[in-house]
C-alpha cells in the first residue's frame, strides 16, 4: 500500500474539459487504485467525470493528484504521462 | 372575471378555442414522492436498473453512429456512459435515497440539478456546454426510472388544447404532430416562422409574436385563437364565445364548397394553366397533397429525416422514405429539396460549426458542398428512389454558377456509381435550383441555361433582399412579401428562365395569400407550391379569373414605390375581381 502525490499543471489551452476528462477517467480506471484531485482547497474524486467536469480546470491550473493503492506507482507513471502528452495535444 | 385580449402576429388563419397548454421545454417536473425506509433497498435497484437501461442504449445508439458516420462522432457518448458509471454521481443518488426517503427519480433529478446551475456558471465555455450532455442523459435515466416515455411534455396532453410556448423550433414540429393540438400561440416569430408553417401544414390556426403570452397565460386557461386577426382572448366573456362559436362554423360552411374543386384542374377562365402544389413538411402528411387537392409535392423538405436523432439517415433509409412519398403522390410528381440545415435548423448527429450570422455561413448547399458523403448519400438515395413515382430535385441556397457546378458534379458522380453498380435510376431526373439568394437572381440568365427548372423560395428571398432576420420579431414588420424589390427579384428570376425555356415555379409562405398569389400568377409564374391548406383556396382563386386580368394587376402593382401600395392594391383587386373568395 503506497500513496502518491504528484504536482501537475493542465497544459491542454482548452482546458481539462470533456474529452480529455474522459480520456484522463477512462485511463485512471485501469488502476486499482484511488486518484484524488485538489485544485486548491477543493478536493475531487479522480475516477468521477462529473466531478472533473465540475473542477472546470483550465489552461495553466496547477492541480495536485494523490493516488492511494496498490497499483499507485504504476498508476503515478501513467498519470504523469497523460499531463505530459497533453502539451502536445491541443485538440479539442 | 373580465376577458384579456392579446395582439400579435397573424401566422396561419382560423379560429379554434379550448384550454391552453404551456409546453415549456427547458425544465422538467419530477413530482416528489417519499418513501418507507425500508422502501429505499427497492428504490435503489431501481435506480440501478434504469441505469442499465440507459447503458444500453446508449450502447445501440453508439453502435449505430460508429456505423453509419464513424467513431470519431460516437465519442461523446463515451462521455455519456461515463456518466452513468460516476462513483461520485451514484453514491449521491443512492446516499441520497436512503438519507432523505424519497424516490429514485426525485433523488436523482435533484442531484442533476445542482450539477447542471453548477454547469451553468463555470467561466469556460467548453465545460458549460457540456450541461446540455448532461441534461440529455439526465432524460434517458429518468425516461426509465418513470417508466414512461414522456419526456415530451406534448405526450401529456389529454384533451384539445392549445400550445402556448415560447417559440417552436423546427426540431420540434415532429413532436408537434399532434392530433390534439388545436392551435398554436407564441411569444416570439414572424409570419414565416417554423411555427407558422407547422400550424399551417396542421391546419390549425396561429398567432407569433405575443412577446409575453407565456407569462399571461395559465395552464388550463380557455383560450380564443383568431388566427386571421392575431389575436387571443384570455378568458372569453360568454358573448365573445358566442361570436366566435358562429365565425367558426362560418369558416367550415366555406371550406366544403372549396371541397369540390379537389380535382379540377387550376385553370384561368381564359385557359392559362398553373400548377398547384404543396409543401411537405412531413412525410406523414402525404394524404394532405391529395386530400386538398394539390397536384403534387412542389417542397420535399428532406432535413426532418435528419432531425431529433442522434445518427444519420442512412441511403436505405432516405430510399424508403423518398419511395413512399413518391408513391404516394404519384402520378403527380414530388420536388425533393436536398439537405437544407444551417441557419435556423440544426440536426444533433452532425457538429454545424457556430456562425457569428448562422443565414450567412456554412448552411443548406454549402454545407453539403463540405460534408460531400452526407451529401452522396442523399443523392444516391434520391436517384434510386426515382425510379418510383415522378422524381424531381432541386439544390438549396444556391448563390451563383460554380456552386451549381460543384453540385452537379458530385451528382455525376454518384450516377457513374451507380451506373457501374447496376442500378436502377431515372436517368432523365430534373435538377433544380432553388432561388433564394439575391446574386442567384442577378445570375439567373446563366444558372437557367444549367438547370431543369427555378423554383424561388421566397422565404429566404425576403430575408436577404431586405436584410430582414425572419425569426427576430424587432424586424417582423420588415418582412414584406410584396416590397416592390421582391417583385422585380421574382419578375427577373421568371423572365429569365422563360428565355431559356425552363419552368419557374415558388415556394414559400407568400404563394398562401389569395392576394399576392394573384399578382404572382399575373407575374406568370408557372407553378405555386404552398401549405396544403391553402390550395384550395387559391385554386378557387386561379379558376375563377381571367389570366389577362391577373397580368394587368401585376403590371400596375409592378410600377408601385412601397410594399404598402402593393398589398393595398391587391387586396382590393382581388375583392374586386373575387368579392366571395375570402
Amino acid at each position: 500500500m503506497s500513496k502518491i502525490e504528484k504536482d501537475i499543471v493542465v497544459m491542454n489551452k482548452k482546458g481539462l474539459h470533456a474529452r480529455p476528462a474522459v480520456l484522463f477517467v477512462q485511463m485512471a480506471d485501469k488502476f486499482d487504485v484511488a486518484v484524488t484531485i485538489a485544485k486548491g482547497e477543493e478536493q475531487i474524486n479522480g475516477k468521477s467525470i462529473m466531478a472533473l467536469l465540475m473542477l472546470g480546470a483550465q489552461y495553466k491550473t496547477p492541480l495536485r493528484v494523490t493516488i492511494d493503492g496498490e497499483d499507485a506507482q504504476r498508476a503515478a507513471d501513467a498519470i504523469e504521462e497523460f499531463f505530459a502528452k497533453q502539451e502536445e495535444d491541443l485538440t479539442p | 372575471m373580465s376577458e384579456l385580449v392579446l395582439k400579435g402576429v397573424p401566422a396561419a388563419g382560423g379560429i379554434a378555442y379550448g384550454p391552453a397548454f404551456i409546453l415549456d421545454k427547458q425544465e422538467f417536473i419530477v413530482p416528489k414522492r417519499t418513501i418507507m425506509p425500508e422502501e429505499a433497498d427497492c428504490e435503489i435497484a431501481r435506480f440501478e436498473e434504469a441505469i442499465g437501461q440507459a447503458r444500453l442504449e446508449i450502447n445501440v445508439l453508439k453502435e449505430e453512429i460508429v456505423r453509419n458516420i464513424g467513431p470519431e462522432q460516437a465519442r461523446i457518448l463515451d462521455a455519456h456512459l461515463m456518466v452513468l458509471e460516476d462513483p461520485t454521481l451514484l453514491g449521491q443518488v443512492t446516499s441520497g435515497i436512503r438519507r432523505h426517503q424519497q424516490a429514485a427519480e426525485y433523488v436523482f433529478f435533484n442531484v442533476i440539478k445542482q450539477y447542471m446551475a453548477a454547469l451553468s456558471k463555470i467561466q469556460d465555455e467548453y465545460l458549460r456546454e457540456r450541461a446540455a450532455d448532461v441534461n440529455d442523459i439526465a432524460r434517458r435515466i429518468l425516461k426509465f426510472l418513470t417508466q414512461e416515455d414522456k419526456w415530451h411534455d406534448l405526450d401529456l396532453l389529454q384533451q384539445d388544447s392549445i400550445i402556448v410556448a415560447h417559440d417552436i423550433s423546427p426540431s420540434d414540429a415532429v413532436g408537434m404532430y399532434h392530433q390534439k393540438i388545436i392551435a398554436f400561440v407564441t411569444d416570439i416569430g414572424g409570419r414565416t416562422s417554423h411555427t407558422a408553417i407547422i400550424a399551417k401544414s396542421l391546419r390549425v390556426p396561429a398567432v407569433v409574436g405575443l412577446k409575453d403570452a407565456t407569462l399571461r397565460v395559465s395552464n388550463g386557461d380557455f383560450l380564443i385563437v383568431d388566427g386571421k386577426k392575431g389575436l387571443i382572448i384570455i378568458n372569453p366573456i360568454q358573448p365573445t364565445r358566442e361570436l366566435y362559436t358562429k365565425e367558426q362554423s362560418k369558416i367550415h360552411a366555406s371550406l366544403e364548397k372549396l371541397e369540390d374543386l379537389r380535382d379540377l384542374p387550376a385553370q384561368t377562365m381564359d385557359g392559362k394553366r398553373v400548377s398547384i402544389l404543396a409543401n411537405l413538411e412531413l412525410s406523414r402528411e402525404t394524404d394532405n397533397v391529395r386530400k386538398f387537392g394539390a397536384e403534387g409535392i412542389g417542397l420535399y423538405r428532406t432535413e426532418f429525416l435528419y432531425m431529433n436523432r442522434l445518427d444519420l439517415p442512412g441511403e436505405d433509409e432516405q430510399y424508403e422514405a423518398y419511395r413512399r412519398v413518391a408513391e404516394a403522390v404519384a402520378p403527380f410528381p414530388v420536388t425533393i429539396r436536398t439537405l437544407d440545415i444551417g441557419g435556423d435548423k440544426f440536426i444533433s448527429s452532425v457538429q454545424v460549426p457556430k456562425d457569428m450570422s448562422p443565414f450567412l455561413g456554412c448552411r443548406a448547399i454549402r454545407f453539403c458542398l463540405e460534408r460531400q458523403d452526407i451529401f452522396t448519400t442523399q443523392l444516391r438515395a434520391i436517384l434510386r428512389a426515382s425510379v418510383h413515382g415522378r422524381i424531381q430535385m432541386m439544390y438549396p441556397m444556391i448563390s451563383g454558377l460554380s456552386e451549381l457546378r460543384q453540385a452537379n458534379a458530385i451528382l455525376g458522380d454518384v450516377r457513374r456509381s451507380l451506373r457501374e453498380g447496376r442500378i436502377l435510376f431515372d436517368d432523365q431526373i430534373k435538377v433544380g435550383v432553388m432561388i433564394e439568394v439575391p446574386s442567384a437572381v442577378m445570375t439567373a440568365d446563366a444558372l437557367a441555361k444549367e438547370a431543369d427548372f427555378f423554383s424561388i423560395g421566397t422565404n429566404d428571398l425576403i430575408q436577404y433582399t431586405l436584410a430582414v432576420d425572419r425569426v427576430n420579431e424587432k424586424t417582423a414588420h420588415l418582412y414584406e412579401p410584396s416590397h416592390p424589390a421582391l417583385l422585380r427579384m421574382i419578375q427577373r428570376t421568371v423572365d429569365e428562365g422563360h428565355k431559356e425555356g425552363i419552368p419557374v415555379g415558388l415556394c414559400g409562405e407568400m404563394a398562401s395569400d389569395p392576394a399576392l398569389a394573384l399578382l404572382l400568377l399575373g407575374m406568370g409564374l408557372d407553378e405555386l407550391s404552398m401549405s396544403p391548406s391553402s390550395v384550395l383556396t387559391v385554386k378557387k382563386m386561379v379558376r375563377s379569373l381571367k389570366f389577362s386580368d391577373a397580368q394587368r394587376v401585376a403590371e400596375e402593382a409592378m410600377q408601385m414605390l412601397t410594399g404598402q401600395e402593393v398589398e393595398e392594391y391587391v387586396t382590393v383587386q382581388l375583392n374586386k375581381l373575387l368579392p366571395h373568395l375570402l
